[in-house]
């Protein structure tokens, strides 16, 4: 294994309190030491690499992402989900169930696993809740954990059934892993679109309204403070369910959540403005300006654990089409940082600490992951990126086997210039 | 002599359209209203111009409307419906709209459930696109023949007109144009309905929302009753159309205290006994039959005035 070194860049390590100008050595595929190394020792490197002016931070860790293997790999696959995961800056990545067949047994952990390992990536399999996520029978989560799953969602459905819910909160406390929560009531958002609001009433598309969300985070909530699970809000997006994430947390509900870079930074008035694009459409929907207001407001006072992409790749025929033909969701992983950065950052809305912790610390803590620091000793998985760094968000150079993002022709100010990956540098 | 000519190059909606193309159409339409009382009721306007009709819901007025209107004018006419297309087989929209435009066409008229779907196909095709109703977005060939209507049988400029639109706005494409189209022209809006099928965000529109018919009828120059649409109260948005009859529904009751020359509107079909009862549905203030001659003189104005590299000469 290459040893590396990274020389002068601002190293920002929040598992450590850590911000200062230093370098990184990389022994072995692992963190050596964060101190000055002399220019005489350089040659002890394979490869050194600098960093003057950049950011040399934990690996990126993305909690929500959907690399669609298996049974849609004409949408992305975990080795092109991987490229597009490093080319953002990530270093891992979770990978949802919702497959065909679904990530519901142990084989399918394994297969998942080993497509991962074949492009030497860091990928974390979320088994169903429930088998072939039909919210009936709960799966051997036991065993799939063993097999390396990190946690169990049933994500792009929502656990509907009240006692799927309790059981899988009570049996999941033994294996010390959450239960990710898409919280959407189908029967209020049946046929819908977009947010309901003022947007949604000009344009005369079917809607979803916040409450849709809201009833099923206070349901969990509840539910969770009853069992003592693990209770982790997927893609939180409206300011009520977040103030139900708040009010839980303080009474010492073990919940957390995570929010979307489009959720913090993208309205319903854009969709609006958009002309109906159909790369405005996921679920949740592109909520109000208040949403997101409180989301950011969420982001400052902890609220909200981490940032993560929902990455939804979708192939352009399922996307070209009327807005309310189209299919849900759009890809993340390559413009999350760019979005952070550009739209939160520079703005001050939270600094670079913030998000380093936002994207990558807080998701090791909540996930119980080995990953997400530079201590010495550790695996070295390492993003480094330049914080001035311009540049244009133009689809055809993605990784991802998809193009349905709405930030096409958005300048973006933060870019990515090199990950290490399980100690190797990942180009 | 200066040949006027419309700013908008499809016909998607009438929000935005404005007030001069919307009384440019008003106008032509009247001429072509004249037509239509001649013994013979064609014009070669269109000759050589082909008009496809492009339904994927079902319509039976408004889909004759438009091809008696471009009957009158001469085009050609292709009729598409989901029926007799290979729709049902998986195409796209795009697809199909991609294929019939290689076959050489210069006007679609698009019937769609999904709202933006004729915003969708102006960025498909060089064609020109003629909205006859998209979800619950707009249907703006019916908004242009409400206002000429109104236009007709009121005896008010659209400044200071009042009109009361009842029913379902939640899924109404036709309020939606009127409104739009109304507000342009300086006219006072107000609807009317139970509060379960008003959009959430109707604020955004700027009109008045009353949920008492009786307060709402009051100080009225026009009422345009929306059909309730059956197919869409599955999901249990109002308990019953009987009720419906008893709280929203137009009666010659109801309209005791009404203005005089109150001007009673309906865009059809009409469920009689539901939202207007039979005596006021086909009664002396009743111009619902006239809205349908100007649906033909409206579609006709439409299509010419949109249609490719034509001038109306004044």
């Amino acid at each position: 294994m290459a040893d590396i070194l990274i020389k002068g860049g601002r190293v920002i390590d929040p598992s450590q309190n850590l911000d200062k100008v230093t370098d990184v050595s990389v022994r072995q595929g692992r963190v050596e030491a964060l101190a000055k190394v002399g220019a005489g020792a350089h040659a002890n490197f394979r490869t050194v690499i600098d960093a003057a002016g950049s950011v040399v931070c934990p690996g990126l860790i993305d909690m929500h992402v959907h690399l669609r293997e298996p049974g849609f790999e004409h949408k992305e696959t975990v080795a092109t989900g991987s490229r597009a995961a490093a080319a953002g800056g990530f270093t891992g990545i979770a990978c949802m169930p919702n497959t065909s067949p679904s990530i519901d047994d142990a084989a399918t952990v394994k297969l998942i696993l080993e497509k991962a390992s074949d492009v030497k990536f860091n990928v974390w399999p979320i088994a169903a809740v429930s088998h072939g996520r039909e919210g009936k029978a709960l799966t051997e989560m036991a065993e799939l954990v063993d097999m390396g799953s990190v946690g169990f969602s049933d994500d792009g459905n929502p656990v509907l059934d009240s006692l799927l819910m309790r059981t899988a909160l009570e049996y999941s406390k033994m294996l010390g892993v959450p239960v990710i929560q898409h919280a959407e009531d189908p029967v209020l958002t049946a046929q819908g679109s977009m947010h309901e609001g003022r947007a949604s009433a000009i344009l005369g598309v079917m809607s979803m309204p916040g409450i849709a969300e809201d009833v099923i985070v206070a349901r969990d909530i509840l539910i969770a403070e009853y069992t003592g699970g693990h209770l982790h809000i997927a893609h939180l997006s409206t300011a009520a369910s977040l103030e139900l994430v708040r009010q839980a947390k303080k009474r010492g509900v073990h919940v957390t959540c995570e929010v979307t870079p489009h959720h913090l930074t993208l309205s319903d008035e854009d969709v609006r403005a958009s002309g109906l694009d159909p790369n405005w459409k996921m679920s949740p929907p592109l909520r109000s300006k208040d949403d997101i207001k409180a989301l950011r407001k969420g982001l400052k006072d902890g609220t909200i654990d981490l940032i993560a992409t929902d990455h939804a790749p979708h192939h352009l025929d399922d996307k070209d089409t009327t807005f309310e033909d189209a299919a849900f969701g759009i890809v993340g992983l390559e413009t999350a940082l760019g979005v952070i950065m550009t739209e939160l950052v520079e703005p001050g809305v939270i600094d670079i600490p913030a998000a380093i912790s936002l994207m990558s610390t807080n998701a090791a803590d909540v996930f119980n992951l080995e990953a997400g620091t530079l201590k010495p000793g550790s695996e070295a998985n390492i993003t480094i990126f330049d914080p001035q760094q311009e540049w244009t968000v133009d689809p055809g150079e993605f990784r991802s086997k998809s193009i349905n993002t709405p930030w096409t022709g958005c300048t973006m100010k933060g870019k990515t210039t090199e990950v290490v990956v399980q100690g190797r540098l990942y180009r | 002599m200066t040949a006027k000519q419309l700013s908008i190059r499809h016909l998607v909606g009438l929000e935005g359209v404005p007030a001069s193309d919307i009384e440019l159409l008003l106008d032509t339409a009247e001429s072509f209203r004249e037509i239509l009382e001649r013994p013979i009721k064609k014009v070669p306007t269109l000759t050589g111009i082909t008009v496809v009709n492009f339904f994927y819901e079902p319509s039976t007025r408004t889909r004759l409307s438009f091809e008696m209107a471009e009957k009158r004018l001469s085009a050609d006419i292709i009729n598409f419906s989901t029926t007799t297309s290979s729709v049902k087989k998986g195409e796209t929209l795009k697809d199909t709209i991609r294929n019939i435009e290689a076959m050489k066409i210069d006007m679609v008229v698009i019937r769609h459930s999904h709202a933006g779907a004729a915003d969708y196909l102006t960025r498909c095709t060089d064609a020109v696109i003629l909205n006859a109703g998209d979800g619950c977005h707009e249907h703006p060939t019916q908004g242009l023949l409400d206002l000429l209507t109104m236009r007709q049988h009121t005896n008010k400029p659209f400044k200071g007109l009042r009109v009361l639109m009842v029913g379902d706005m939640r899924h109404s494409r036709v309020i939606r144009s009127d409104l739009w189209g109304l507000k342009t022209l300086g006219a006072s809006v107000a609807v009317c309905g139970p509060p379960s099928l008003m959009p959430a965000g109707v604020d955004a529109f700027g009109i008045d929302v009353y949920d008492d018919l009786d307060e709402a009828l009051e100080g009225a120059d026009v009422v345009n009753v929306m059909r309730i649409q059956l197919e869409r109260q599955e999901g249990g948005l109002i308990p019953s159309l009987r009720e419906y009859n008893r709280t929203f529904g137009i009666t010659r009751e109801r309209l005791k205290g009404t203005k005089k020359d109150l001007v009673i509107m309906h865009p059809g079909p009409i469920n009689r006994g539901v939202e207007i009862d039979t005596d006021v549905a086909d009664g002396e203030r009743s111009v619902i039959l006239r809205q349908v001659t100007n649906g033909v003189a409206v579609r006709m104005a439409s299509l010419v005035m949109l249609a490719p590299q034509h001038e109306v000469q004044t």
